[in-house]
């Protein structure tokens, strides 16, 4: 090995390879930086095409524009609301359908026909149309349920949940229950403690999908006041001209004041701060998650 | 306790698969399931004949193919690069800053992509990638990335490699890491040097994972890629950027033609239940993969 790290072959792959990469990583952040630095830029310099990947005659109008914005902080509510009920209510649905699952069929008889149902679904889907028609039926349609009922139970969460679960060697719940814990405690003293990597990271799971779903705030939604984040997003920057054919006229004449680049630009920046915040922790939950959801076979 | 997710599940995902049946019908909202009249095939047989379906199958198949190969070629290059590079905190950096936009929504990403993307039409408001493009002499007017309907569809390839090879880098370097290092060792001692190393060693021990999400890719097929096309397209590139997804929605959602935008959804879920079903029994059959 050491003969190999210094021939002269070796160093030059490794200077020309650490140049590629850093290359192909500045070139990833360019289109974000770029856009970035437009939202702290003055409109005349946007007019003009001058912002390259630093602002031009710094600014933060934009921002402070923004956060004036009732309609757009309204929409952040909403958003709020979904993720505080809904990534709860997801991992409770996760957890009170992983753990049952878990168990062995000596345990739980009908497990098998359990996991077909949700396998089923997996596989197949009613499409867009029809899950339309049952939440606008169920009288879901301009609530905040109709955000988190329909993904309630995410089935590949529960998956993963579950084959953790397994993991948890059988000694620990059988003295338990010999002692005469019922399932509710064995779930909350045993089962809980011990996961503690796996709910986070199905948490994140969660928590990211909660906050970048735009489709299902776009169709649920009659009223734009009661669009989360990215659905209000999708109109306003994506999509102007949705606007302009559902005539109404208060929305419009809103969308065409921040309608300059710059705003649009730090509304993206504002909606992604959560993110930005929480990203850098979940690099070893992901690869984490990816094998639990394999099982040795 | 697992009767509660089951209810929801009942109510949100089996009553639409029920719901399906409107599919072969002439189906009225205000005559529901029970009064809506029965017609057979015939929506199927509409389908055919509606100008829009096919395109929008080959387009579907020929953009998820290219995102199927680009998403796992790129990031296994990159891992593969990645892994020679022996100073950690490079390391981290590159991959901490290479995964960001795997967690941003596609309307956060098409706003961005839109506006550095975009051909401009003043003159005056071409965007970055073109000026770029235009600075370094590659080409002499602006492209429009986004409006060309031959350029459209490799737009969303490319984009879709940019926002998952981060992402997907760390999947395989977990993979690469996992290799027994006594394997490069005795193969250093034998005299085999770094390239006989990886392509004997690093390749072989990572097929298993390769092949993995390629058969795991296969139930995605007509899978495009909704999210993406449907913030990016316009009307002008429906020819090569219109998708199943986005033809449900029009039919179904603006055009109200319920019943014929059902069964196009009915024969996507049809051929993609069999398709995650055979990659599934393949998965398991090479890779040892099972999910339940």
């Amino acid at each position: 090995m050491d003969k190999m790290k210094t021939s002269p072959q070796r160093k030059l792959f490794i200077i020309i390879n650490g140049i590629f990469i850093l290359f192909i990583m500045i070139f990833c952040m360019v289109p974000i930086i770029n856009v970035l630095a437009q939202s702290f830029s003055s409109s005349h310099a946007i007019v003009q095409n001058k912002v390259r990947l630093w602002p031009v005659d710094f600014t933060t109008s934009a921002y402070a524009y923004v956060m004036k914005d009732a309609k757009f902080w309204n929409a952040v509510w909403v958003s709020v609301k979904r993720v505080v009920i809904g990534v709860p209510f997801n991992m409770l649905m996760t957890i009170l359908a992983a753990y049952p699952l878990s168990k062995g069929d000596h345990i739980f008889r009908a497990r098998k026909y359990y996991s077909a149902y949700f396998v089923f679904l997996m596989i197949f889907n009613g499409g867009l149309i029809p899950t339309y028609y049952v939440v606008s039926k169920v009288g879901l349609m301009d609530t905040v349920w109709s955000l988190i009922l329909p993904v309630g139970v995410p089935i590949f969460n529960v998956i993963l949940m579950m084959n953790f679960f397994r993991g948890i060697p059988e000694a620990l719940e059988e003295s338990a229950m010999l002692e005469g814990a019922t399932d509710w405690t064995v779930l909350s003293r045993i089962f809980i403690p011990l996961s503690k990597p796996s709910i986070a990271t199905v948490t994140l799971f969660s928590l990211i999908t909660h906050w970048n779903s735009w489709f299902d705030g776009l169709i649920y939604s009659n009223f734009t006041k009661n669009y989360p984040l990215q659905s209000y997003l999708q109109t306003m920057i994506v999509d102007t001209k949705s606007l302009i054919e559902s005539g109404d006229v208060a929305d419009l004449i809103s969308s065409l004041s921040v309608n300059d680049t710059n705003l649009k630009a730090a509304q993206i920046f504002i909606s992604i701060i959560p993110l930005m915040i929480i990203y850098p922790f979940c690099q070893k939950y992901f690869t984490s998650g990816l094998t639990l959801g394999s099982v040795k076979g | 306790m697992v009767l509660i997710p089951v209810a929801l599940l009942f109510v949100f995902n089996y009553l639409p698969i029920f719901g399906l049946v409107m599919a072969f019908q002439d189906f009225q909202p205000g005559l529901g399931f029970l009064n809506s009249k029965w017609v057979g095939l015939d929506n199927f047989r509409t389908l055919l004949y509606l100008p829009d379906f096919i395109p929008a199958l080959r387009n579907t198949l020929l953009i998820a193919l290219g995102k199927i190969i680009g998403n796992i070629v790129v990031p296994l290059t990159f891992a593969l690069m990645l892994n020679e590079i022996k100073n950690k905190i490079f390391k981290k950096t590159v991959q901490t800053v290479t995964y960001l936009p795997y967690f941003l929504s596609w309307i956060v990403l098409s706003g961005i992509l839109i506006n550095f993307l975009t051909q401009g039409n003043t003159g005056n408001d071409t965007g970055f990638l073109n000026l770029i493009l235009q600075n370094i002499g590659l080409i002499d007017e602006p492209v429009n990335f986004l409006g060309d309907k031959q350029i459209f569809p490799w737009t969303m390839i490319i984009s879709d490699i940019w926002k998952n090879f981060g992402y997907n880098a760390i999947v395989y370097l977990a993979a690469l890491t996992g290799i027994d290092p006594g394997l490069y060792e005795a193969s250093a001692i034998d005299g085999a040097g770094r390239w006989k190393q990886t392509w004997h060693i690093t390749i072989p021990g990572i097929i298993p994972i390769i092949i993995l999400m390629t058969v795991l890719a296969i139930g995605n097929i007509l899978n495009a890629g909704f999210d993406q096309i449907f913030n990016m397209y316009s009307a002008s590139v429906y020819e090569t950027g219109d998708i199943i997804d986005t033809l449900v929605y029009r039919l179904g959602l603006i055009n109200q033609q319920y019943s014929l935008s059902a069964a196009v959804g009915f024969f996507k879920s049809v051929v993609s239940g069999i398709l995650i079903v055979v990659s599934y029994k393949l998965a398991d059959k090479f890779a040892g993969y099972r999910v339940f």
